[in-house]
């Protein structure tokens, strides 16, 4: 007992510097990787001349380009429908994904490891490398340039993750309060409901929301197959490049509001994706 | 009635057979031990009764019936786990309620027989607690709260008291015992610890490497244990084993020359032996006694005082042999001791490990928990004038 009681003060003792060094090491990282977003919402709020002058952190900040930015196109549809594909995919992809872990997490066999692995390996291929049958696939069946496609692209793009990530979490769920729930009388879709699912609802969480936020920022597959109809932010942002060469300020402001929503959700729920990444590790 | 036949079962995972060949009767009411060294295949013989996991081969029968089809709820089974698996974003209540929730029971009738069980495990003031505001005790009470609740025909008990403290696992061993006399139903328990089996069980089911070394009474493995391994297993210190020789056989038993040269007649059936045939002695350190004219000797290696009684560790030859002795007497490590034994008491094994036929039944053999409280009630009024 008594060595225990000399031991902490030393203890905490040493603590500070270790700590000094990596606060400011964390601060540091943590920066360099905030950087580009904090100078492109700052270039935002700059006027076009301003933003391509030397760069300087002190100016006085304008709304023009968001007020042009906004003038020129409809912001609110492109969000919609950023808002319905990243939602939508993310919402079916979980409902492929919860069946299959559930299979392979808790009706195991030699194989599973195996599918487990290849599906992951799908991620490897450049999604370039299927663009022109899936385009052509798409032209045919009459999916371009509609929510309905990206949806189904979307949703097959994170299939792979949602599936590997559901399947750790369903993997550290104690077996025997499914067993329980199974000499209580519980079928299948009754163990998953009342025991599975609230039991890893974290990490559904943040499995969930890592899918919306893959849906959201993806801009290859929402450029090639869209125009005008079903484009999310993404293609907002790009609209804002390309003809009359590069306007940084307006492309700044653009950005900004393309990601502000995704920001302000991650950062409201950080908790619940903290406490789903590290699922089990604390349990 | 709640009845449980087991037929030739067996399991297979892959390539491994855990089961080999399992026949087993339980009784109706009867508190049946599965016991065994760990990994023997008790949580697995266990599962496949319970429906958990499905027999390779043989038969399942309740009330005679095969049920090697039905799922786990509809035997009519409730099963209490190691780890408890209580629902841990559930309320005590909830956890009691689960299987009647399924089955649409309405709340109040819910409630009412959640209460029912509640009161039985003095459950009633922690309803309202998720499991992980209770002790570990608490937790143990309300999973098989959980399994009262219901109405089982057969409970089954999967080692649930080795996640306990020592206190706790004595007190639980006693309410276990008092529960299955108030809810009179079946009760199969699995366990490694055979103290747990000896003082819960009816019947004790001694399992070795997925096959079923003996059954019997706790008093006839105690005193008849038909092979070595469940002399070695029953019974606490383990019982101690030397070579012996073999000298005559008669019609009192068989005479084997001691290790020291003595000759003893164990009272065991030889007529089976082949002369050259070696043995092995079986004798309980409790029916070693020191004795200065004891045909065995040896020297002190360590000595344990507990008390009312010691352990004495001797060596003699090449083993280290256990005596319970007397607590009052002053040994001392490295002191040698004769001793002698209690020939009726010890067991001969022969070459393949199976015990010599007792020449005499030990009066206690055949008593079970029932014949103890038979012989108790009535005589105890009668005891007190
Ligand atoms: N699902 C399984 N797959 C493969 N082997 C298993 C499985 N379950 C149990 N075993 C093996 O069966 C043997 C018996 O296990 P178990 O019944 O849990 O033993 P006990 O409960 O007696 O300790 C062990 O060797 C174990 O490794
Ligand atoms: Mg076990």
């Amino acid at each position: 007992m008594t060595t225990h009681r000399n031991s902490a003060p030393a203890h905490t003792r040493s603590l500070p510097i270790r700590q000094l060094v990596l606060t400011l090491l964390g601060w540091s990282i943590a920066l360099i990787i905030f950087f580009p977003i904090l100078w492109m919402v700052l270039t935002g709020f700059k006027t076009e001349s301003a933003a391509i002058a030397d760069p300087r952190f002190i100016f006085s900040p304008t709304l023009e380009s968001y007020q042009e930015v906004q003038a020129r196109s409809g912001y609110a549809r492109f969000a919609l429908n950023s808002i319905a594909v990243a939602f939508g995919s993310t919402f079916l992809a979980l409902l492929i994904a919860i069946p299959s872990a559930y299979a392979m997490a808790f009706l195991p066999t030699k194989r599973t490891k195996g599918t487990l692995l290849w599906m992951l390996s799908t991620k490897m291929l450049p999604p370039v490398g299927v663009l022109v049958p899936i385009y052509l696939i798409f032209r045919d069946v009459g999916l371009l340039d509609t929510r309905t496609g990206l949806i189904i692209i979307y949703t097959l793009m994170n299939l792979p993750i949602v599936v590997w990530m559901l399947y750790t979490f369903f993997k550290d769920m104690p077996k025997d309060i499914l067993e329980a729930g199974r000499m209580d009388g519980a079928s299948t879709l009754q163990e998953v409901f009342f025991l599975l699912l609230p039991l890893t609802l974290p990490g559904i969480a943040s499995t969930g929301l890592l899918s919306v936020i893959l849906s959201w920022n993806e801009a290859f597959w929402s450029l090639n197959l869209t125009s005008s109809k079903a484009a999310p932010l993404t293609a907002y942002i790009a609209s804002f490049s390309s003809p009359e060469g590069l306007f940084w300020a307006k492309l700044s402001a653009a950005s900004t509001m393309a990601i502000a929503p995704i920001l302000i959700l991650g950062w409201m729920t950080q908790k619940q994706m903290v406490r789903g990444l590290t699922f089990g590790a604390v349990k | 009635m709640a009845t449980l036949q087991l037929k030739n079962i067996t399991k297979q995972f892959g390539d491994t057979k855990v089961i080999k060949g399992i026949d087993l009767d339980v009784n109706d009411r009867e508190f049946v031990v599965f016991v065994g060294p760990s990994g023997c295949g008790k949580s697995t013989l266990m599962r496949m009764i319970a429906g958990l996991e499905s027999a390779s081969d043989g038969d399942i029968l309740i009330d005679g019936k095969r049920m090697n089809e039905v799922g786990p709820a509809d035997r009519g089974l409730a099963m209490v786990f190691q780890s408890y698996a209580l629902y841990p974003h559930m309320t005590v209540e909830g956890n009691m309620g689960f299987s009647m929730r399924l089955a649409g029971v309405p709340k109040e009738e819910r409630r009412a027989k959640v209460l029912e069980a509640a009161k039985i495990l003095q459950l009633e003031p922690l309803l309202d607690r998720k499991p992980k505001a209770l002790s570990g005790g608490q937790r143990q009470r309300v999973a098989i709260g959980r399994a009262i609740v219901r109405n089982p025909i057969i409970f089954l008990f999967d080692e649930p008291l080795s996640n306990l403290d020592a206190a706790l696992r004595v007190q639980m061993r006693i309410e276990l015992a008092r529960l299955h006399e108030e809810l009179d139903a079946t009760m199969i328990y699995v366990t490694h610890d055979q103290i747990e089996a000896m003082t819960m069980a009816d019947k004790i089911v001694v399992l070795h490497d997925g096959v079923v070394e003996q059954v019997g009474s706790p008093m006839a493995l105690y005193h008849h244990p038909r092979n070595r391994f469940v002399a070695g297993f029953i019974g606490s210190p383990k019982m101690n084993f030397f070579s012996v020789e073999q000298q005559s056989i008669g019609d009192d038993g068989v005479t084997v020359r001691l290790p020291g040269g003595r000759p003893c007649t164990i009272p065991v059936a030889g007529e089976q032996l082949a002369s050259d045939e070696a043995l092995e002695l079986g004798i309980r350190p409790e029916h070693l006694q020191l004795d200065e004219n004891g045909p065995l000797s040896g020297q002190i290696k360590v000595l344990e005082r507990l008390g009312g009684q010691n352990s004495l560790y001797v060596q003699m030859g090449e083993l280290l042999i256990t005596i319970m002795a007397d607590g009052d007497v002053a040994y001392r490590v490295n002191d040698t001791v004769q001793f002698g034994l209690a020939a009726e008491r010890a067991h001969l094994f022969d070459a393949q490990g199976l015990a010599l036929e007792s020449l005499s039944q030990h009066p206690l053999a055949s008593l079970t928990r029932q014949d103890n409280r038979a012989a108790t009630e009535p005589a105890a009024p009668g005891a007190q004038v």
